[in-house]
């Protein structure tokens, strides 16, 4: 208990990995799940200033009435979906909810940046990124959402993870 | 996903991560990241706040223009009224021990079965 409270008074970010890492290990799981880890991290610096960018959103949650299993897809970005399909995802159902979709997906927040003019455009579609354990699955997803970006024309990208 | 943003990023489409499990996305490596230190489920906000959500969406819009290196992190201010979130997510105790690995066990069997 002490130890709980001194990490509260602390306030310092909660360990995802540690946490699911002992989760899975008292589930009687041997081989802990491999996150990526990288050094490095590729930069692009933007090409048009963000008054004249078109912006694309990618999410892990999905349309309401998607087939299952899920994969990967673009769907209208306007109007902003009013709920989304989010109870296979892993978040914390005892302390929040996903009926805001707002909270997870900045379209309606976007759509007011652009009427303000701080950016140029929202992309007409956003993407759907299904969560799959296996890396060179999401990278296939991946390529399938890049190719999407530049069919839109899409000059930055926003992915907002649930 | 973020996985997803280096790819996006490496094809030469500027990109920006807004998220809440900050070693997950520092692990992996991006560009350009929002750190939202709430419960996973609202990287945006807390729920009906659209003051702390746009608020979110502008600092990824100026990170977006002001980041020049790879790997930035910028944390955001909005915090969740109480703490107790922190500890009861995945949370694994004496009082829950046996259930949770009674729940792995079954769902080993039901897999095998398969």
């Amino acid at each position: 208990m002490a130890d709980r409270q001194i990490r509260s008074a602390n306030r310092r970010a909660v360990s995802y990995i540690d946490k699911s890492r002992e989760f899975y290990a008292a589930q009687g799981y041997e081989a802990p799940y491999q996150w990526a880890v990288h050094d490095d991290a590729p930069f692009q610096p933007p090409k048009a200033p963000l008054t004249r960018a078109r912006i694309g959103v990618v999410t892990t949650a999905f349309p309401v009435n998607s087939s299952k299993p899920k994969r990967v897809l673009a769907a209208k970005a306007n109007p902003a979906p009013q709920a989304m399909y989010t109870a296979d995802l892993s978040w914390h159902k005892q302390a929040t909810h996903t009926n805001d979709v707002a909270s997870f997906l900045p379209l309606q927040a976007l759509r007011l940046a652009t009427e303000a003019g701080t950016v140029g455009a929202t992309s007409h579609r956003f993407y759907c990124l299904p969560t799959r354990y296996s890396q060179r699955a999401t990278l296939e997803d991946g390529a399938k959402i890049v190719d999407w970006c530049k069919e839109d024309r899409v000059d930055a990208v926003i992915l907002v993870p649930l | 996903m973020s996985l997803v943003a280096r790819q996006i990023e490496e094809a030469g489409i500027p990109t920006v991560v807004i998220g809440s499990a900050r070693d997950i996305v520092e692990e992996c490596g991006v560009t350009r990241f929002v750190f939202t230190d709430l419960p996973l489920g609202n990287p945006m906000g807390p729920p009906e706040n659209s003051d702390a959500q746009n608020h979110t969406l502008r600092l990824a819009l100026s990170l977006l223009e002001s980041a020049d290196n790879p790997r930035t992190t910028v944390q955001s201010p909005i915090r969740w009224p109480t703490e107790e979130w922190r500890d009861s997510y995945m949370l694994v105790d004496s009082q829950n021990r046996a259930a949770l690995l009674a729940e792995g066990e079954a769902r080993r069997r039901a897999k095998a079965a398969h």
